[in-house]
């Protein structure tokens, strides 16, 4: 089930809520156990973290794929292979349960030369490791060699323990741990605060911001996890990040009263020397084994033999570009590369250069230059886009993390749920106009948390005159005052805040959970009430014309609602309601007392009323059999209609009367295009003119009543949500306006139809069944405060803005993100740091009124470089994706898309001429927006701004919807599919989730030259999933997991995935269920072959190739060097 | 004659300047309180909205009134306004909105291209120009308020050029 994970009730329980003072209850407080209070930890959401332990490597560039290119591979030119399992379709080593003896894994053998330099217990792995290596006569060989070789060069002294860590299952590397400890230098320290359980982790595996231990201890051993709010600065990942920390130019922040140390950067834990040599040493060799590395695209860069890279390369590319994999080329590149595979910990590198490492002699002219260039931080390495063709990490890109002292980050807000484009602010807005990229936050404000305090306090501690809620960036002059971080007032502490309800200690108000926690949520008291609580109130308003019935959604609808009834959340004042309407509009009287529902027609569409006022909103547990009745006898009710028209507009009139006197949340599912009475639309697309027109018409909607309705709707607290399900054009970009105004959401299914569609149905049901599950907030307002000098520009998302910074909610839902271009008004010349703080307010379901506040920390700087080492390019496509949305609809489309080209020149050019000291020739990026040109291009790509394809007016407004209300995570894979080969899953490197194993294979690039005929690719486009079959799919995969004897029998609609009995089936079921579980929407599985309808979409979503109308993904860089350079 | 058509035109002018002036004042101190989060913007673009229409039509009126009396000069001072109302009322619309293409290294980002023009009249059924879902913009606010201070001072200093005419008129004409 995949919405089964997200309903998580938060802070629900009254075990979890801080008493505040010491008159409190004390049943209450016992259930505080020190620092883990009240959290608990669940562990389905983790989404894309979880993601991160993939097989290979650590960090967003795995150390694995280049491991080989060391020394080793001229010994033993085999043993890398065994990281990837690759080409053929054999199970690889089965993966060891974590709890299991300390002996490595398979993984770790293939792995880096540094690791290995362990005593002889490691030498001695268990045979089992390897299987995969098709060179080698003896499959259990390989291993062994792997780990003499690696004792065979002693100069690689102590200190790459950390930098080259092995990361597969990496809960078993006990050996390793122990034996690094002793070398490791001092500074490291840190690594040893880790607590017991993790240390062999937090030791072996590379600090990547995306796989923090935590993430995947918090799968394995809930228990014991990890530090509350922040899976994603774990210990192991600091040393990395204080390195990271003090840019070159930037103050050091100085904010907290204790500064932690940022200074002594780990830098001895990162001795590049050994690959540098293996690079180059190894090169050779190296070459011959890339056969089977052809599938690691990060091992591209490192180890590209020449020869064997038949994948690495565009199919159509200028000579040029194909032979960027010379060896010399990329030993040279190396000390970059190692880089890469380290984000985190390489910065101190340049500091440290060993001088064993590859002298700048061996370097040629270049590459020299480029190795003086990584001696900035790693995000600031300069890539040549032309010439590294695997840029896309084999895990999902983890955030970058703002470099704040270690106190400050560590308790920083999550950036699932709040982050920002630009990690390091600048310091005035010329600045920000200099660097040409665009300053925002992303949030995703009520997200489904699994650790949120919850604090009950009489008075909530706020400052006096920006109303701030205090927070773990303030300062506190002495026990008694406290600063402001964000108008810098300074402001008593209450009595009551000295108290700790935690420690249930007094005087130690810094140690109260609301300083301790970047996110918490207090239950308000009453002054935040403008009326008393409302109660959840839910009008469920259908369409019933023939249209609608014909379509077969209705017992759909009424099957889930009646499936459901009992997890609607609310409590014993929830309401419910329905309405239908065809040309008429019908009520339902519910009355208590009534043997069975009554039926009230109103045909005076023009002039709406209501017939009975106050018996068809009834109370959900008093009138449940009646409700079950009506809901049982709705399907067939209109069985025979013959009625047309769709008088949509007085339906929702008739529904806000309804609603007005209490608020509450009004579902509506339209099938046509309203055309009765007030409201009616006209079908404004010509079908013919999809795939022609140079210009999207009609963009913006034809008519302001559902704007109008949806600004009363949100007076009264009313949301819309619209469930439209239709074949033909429904027109919504007009509809769609009643849902974007009143904080609703819009789900679409396109061509939706009971028998000719089962997989629309299949989502349609999952999706209403986390819809009428999930946590909903009601009459909330959202402010966003920023520290003065800041100011907000422009919203994106679902919401009424009241004022400059307060949005109006009428419901808030747990799937909905928000958008928030920022402006800088003043300077910001003697701060070290900012802060925004993100404050909703609303009523849940139980009628209590809670406030959740999340507070974001980020240093300010004052030169180029450091704004583009903490540029977020995800986020920054997010927002971009946002603002081109508002463009396409007040402009025109080719002018966003104009815009979002040069948004991305303007980058680019704004970092060669201001930040690259040396030119070379190329398109220069910093690493950390190497992904930007390829985004962009996947935005112009996106059904929302394409052009040349033929697409339906409505789906293309359906995807500009989700693009602005989506949050950022999900906006990605809607902007970047994700690519996976999974007909040779292993259990190599996979989670462990609830006794599941969850194998993780790599990302692939959207590229057909990354298909083979004789695989089986998944790819993950947020809301679809296509399973590609390739024609000579090995037999293996077709019986084992789609239960087909051959490709011919895979049939033509098939969207489940049959349940065998055997590993490979599992596996899949496994990793596809992972994938939507992740999410709050139901993904719905298209399995395809080569010749299936289907195939157009899938194609068109592989946004590196040329298509008939767009540039191919290095055609693209070429346009953007070509206007860089004029 | 002592009291020409010109001269009443100046003075009819006048006074209804005076009025305007008293628009231009409203609007500013109407932005002015939506920037300070004192008035919910639903309210107060049912406030504006209504007097978007009467404030140009006036400004129209006098425009004919100097036409039909030959003021040439005065006419001409006004027209860049009655040209920016029709502008902003109707052409903007229908106008194919400016490619904002900004070259790259130009000191623009091209991002803030992307950002809404929100300058046409938005879809309404009722008259006016001030939509509550998008007026809360910074842009929009920004421009709103500046428009409304140019149009205060062109007001102003019509006013009192209304006036010179007026006195002017009415003197030269006892001399003819």
């Amino acid at each position: 089930m995949s919405t089964a994970g997200f309903n998580s009730q938060n802070g629900t329980g009254t075990g979890q809520t801080y008493a505040n003072g010491p008159s409190q209850n004390p049943v209450a407080l016992q259930q505080l156990p020190g620092v883990s209070y009240s959290m608990t930890h669940q562990p389905i959401y983790n989404p894309m973290q979880a993601k991160a332990p993939s097989p290979p490597g650590p960090g967003p560039y795995p150390s694995a794929p280049y491991q080989p290119v060391p020394p080793v591979s001229s010994y033993q030119p085999g043993p890398p292979l065994t990281s990837y399992p690759s080409s053929l379709g054999q199970p690889l080593l089965p993966r060891p349960p974590l709890s299991g003896p300390p002996s490595h894994t398979p993984p770790q053998s293939a792995s880096p030369s540094p690791g290995p330099r362990m005593p002889p217990a490691q030498a001695t792995p268990p045979p089992p490791a390897v299987s995969s290596s098709s060179y080698y006569p003896n499959p259990q060989q390989p291993m062994a060699p792997a780990w003499q070789y690696n004792t065979a060069p002693p100069p690689m002294g102590p200190p790459t323990s950390i930098s080259a860590p092995p990361r597969g299952p990496v809960a078993n590397h006990v050996n390793p741990a122990a034996s690094l400890a002793e070398p490791r230098p001092p500074s490291s320290a840190p690594y040893s605060t880790a607590p017991p359980p993790r240390v062999s982790q937090s030791v072996t595996q590379p600090p990547g911001p995306g796989m923090p231990p935590t993430s995947m201890l918090g799968y394995s051993q809930p228990g014991t996890a990890p530090p509350p709010m922040n899976p994603m600065v774990p210990n192991a990942y600091q040393p990395g990040r204080a390195a990271y920390g003090p840019p070159p130019t930037g103050p050091p922040p100085i904010m907290k009263p204790a500064p932690p140390p940022t200074g002594p950067p780990v830098a001895s834990a990162t001795p590049p020397p050994p690959k540098g040599d293996g690079a180059v040493a190894g090169n050779g060799p190296q070459a011959s084994n890339s056969y089977n590395h052809v599938d690691n695209k990060m091992a591209g860069l490192a180890q590209p033999g020449p020869p064997g890279r038949h994948l690495g390369h565009y199919p159509s590319l200028p000579p040029g570009y194909q032979n960027t994999s010379a060896p010399h080329g990329t030993s040279s590149m190396h000390p970059a590369m190692q880089a890469a595979t380290q984000p985190y910990t390489q910065a101190p590198q340049p500091y440290q250069q060993p001088p064993g490492g590859p002298g700048p002699a061996q370097l040629s002219p270049s590459l020299a230059a480029m190795s003086l260039q990584s001696s900035t931080p790693e995000a600031l390495r300069v890539v040549n886009l032309l010439q590294e063709r695997n840029l896309l990490p084999p895990t999902p890109v983890p955030a970058p993390t703002p470099c704040l002292p270690q106190d400050l980050q560590k308790i920083n807000c999550n950036p699932e749920v709040f982050r920002c484009t630009l990690t390091s602010i600048p310091q005035t807005q010329s600045l920000l106009n200099k660097a040409k990229m665009p300053l925002g936050l992303l949030l995703h404000p009520f997200k489904d948390l699994s650790q949120l305090p919850v604090v009950t306090s009489s008075t909530i501690v706020r400052c006096r005159s920006c109303r701030t809620y205090i927070n773990p960036f303030v300062s506190f002059l002495d026990q008694r005052r406290w600063k402001c971080n964000l108008c810098y007032r300074v402001n008593d502490v209450p009595e009551e805040f000295m108290y700790n309800p935690v420690s249930r200690s007094y005087g130690e108000p810094h140690k109260r959970p609301e300083v301790q926690n970047a996110t918490i949520e207090f239950i308000a008291p009453s002054e935040y009430m403008l009326r008393p609580p409302q109660p959840a109130v839910y009008l469920f308003v259908l369409d019933v014309s023939h249209n609608a019935v014909e379509t077969g959604y209705l017992n759909v609808f009424c099957q889930s609602l009646l499936d459901n009834i009992n997890a609607l959340p609310g409590d014993s004042r929830t309401k419910v309601g329905f309405i239908t309407f065809d040309s008429t509009i019908h009520f339902y009287n519910l009355q208590e007392g009534l043997s069975q529902p009554q039926m009230l027609i109103v045909s005076d569409i023009e002039d709406i009323f209501l017939p009975t006022p106050d018996s068809l909103l009834v109370n959900l547990n008093e009138c449940k059999e009646l409700v079950q009745d009506l809901l049982k006898s709705l399907p067939t009710l209109f069985g025979k209609t013959m009625e047309t028209q769709s008088a949509l507009g007085s339906a929702l009139q008739a529904a806000f009367k309804l609603l007005s006197p209490t608020g509450g949340r009004m579902s509506v599912f339209q099938t046509q295009l309203p055309n009765l009475g007030v409201g009616a639309l006209q079908s404004r697309e010509d079908p013919n003119q999809r795939a022609s027109a140079k210009d999207i018409q009609h963009l913006s909607p034809a008519t302001d009543f559902y704007k109008k309705l949806a600004l009363d709707c949100s007076g009264q607290q009313v949301a819309v949500d619209l469930f439209l399900l239709s074949a033909q054009y429904c027109d919504l970009a007009s509809l769609g306006c009643i849902s974007r105004y009143s904080a609703g959401s819009v789900y679409y299914y396109p061509s939706y139809h009971h028998q000719h569609s089962p997989a629309q149905v299949e989502r349609f049901q999952k999706d209403l069944k986390r819809y009428l599950t999930r946590k909903i907030g009601f009459e909330a307002v959202m402010r966003i405060r920023c520290t003065k000098g800041l100011s907000i520009h422009t919203f994106h998302g679902n919401f009424f803005v009241r004022s400059t910074d307060l949005l109006s909610l009428p419901n808030v839902n747990p799937d909905a993100g928000f958008a928030v271009q920022m402006s800088i008004e003043d300077n910001l010349d003697d701060m070290q740091v900012v802060s925004f703080q993100a404050a909703l307010l609303y009523t849940s379901s139980k009628g209590e009124r809670r406030i959740r506040v999340h507070t974001l920390c980020l240093p300010v700087v004052n030169s180029l470089s450091d704004i583009f080492s903490g540029a977020d390019v995800q986020a920054m496509t997010g927002l971009l994706a946002c603002m081109a949305v508002d463009r396409s609809v007040t402009a025109s489309l080719s002018d966003a898309r104009d815009a979002m080209t040069n948004a991305a020149i303007d980058s680019l050019t704004s970092y060669r001429q201001s930040v690259l000291t040396v030119q070379q020739p190329g398109l220069l990026a910093p690493a950390c927006l190497r992904l930007f040109p390829l985004y962009i291009l996947a935005l112009l790509k996106q059904k929302a701004f394409r052009t040349g394809t033929s697409t339906r007016l409505d789906e293309r407004v359906f995807a500009m919807c989700q693009l602005k209300y989506q949050p950022l995570l999900y906006a990605m894979l809607m902007i970047h599919p994700a690519l996976y080969r999974i007909d040779d899953l292993t259990d190599e490197g996979a989670l462990n989730i609830n006794e599941r194993t969850i194998p993780q294979p790599r990302v692939l690039q959207l590229s057909v030259e990354k298909l083979s005929r004789e695989g089986a690719f998944l790819m993950d486009t947020g809301t679809v999933m296509y399973l590609w079959i390739g024609r000579n799919c090995h037999p293996n995969f077709l019986t084992q997991v789609l239960g087909v004897p051959n490709y011919a029998a895979v049939p033509e609609n098939l969207h489940l995935l049959p349940e065998l009995d055997t590993a490979e089936s599992q596996r899949t079921r496994a990793f596809i269920g992972w994938l939507r579980d992740q999410r709050p929407f139901y993904p719905s599985l298209h399995v395809i072959r080569d010749e299936s309808q289907l195939k157009a979409n899938f194609m068109q979503n592989m946004i590196e190739d040329r298509t008939a109308s767009a540039l191919s993904y290095y055609e693209f860089l070429l346009h953007l060097q070509q206007q860089i350079s004029k | 004659m002592a009291f020409t058509f010109a001269a009443f035109c100046y003075m009819l002018a006048l006074l209804l300047t005076a009025a305007l002036i008293f628009f231009a004042i409203w609007h500013i101190i109407a932005f002015d309180e939506l920037k300070t989060d004192y008035k919910n913007p639903i309210d107060q673009c049912n406030t504006l909205n209504p007097l978007v229409l009467p404030e140009y039509l006036i400004h129209f009126f006098f425009c004919v009134m100097f036409f039909c009396a030959a003021e040439w000069l005065t006419l001409c001072l006004n027209l860049p306004l009655l040209a920016y109302h029709v502008w902003r009322y109707v052409i903007s619309n229908f106008l194919h909105p400016i490619n904002y293409e900004t070259p790259a290294g130009s000191l623009e980002p091209a991002f803030l291209a992307l950002g809404c023009r929100y300058m046409s009249r938005p879809v309404m059924s009722c008259p006016g120009l001030y939509d509550p879902t998008t007026i809360m913009n910074a842009d929009i606010l920004a421009y709103c308020q500046k428009e409304g201070w140019c149009k205060l001072a062109f007001y102003l200093l019509s006013f009192f050029y209304y006036l010179y005419g007026y006195v002017f008129h009415f003197r030269i004409c006892p001399s003819c």
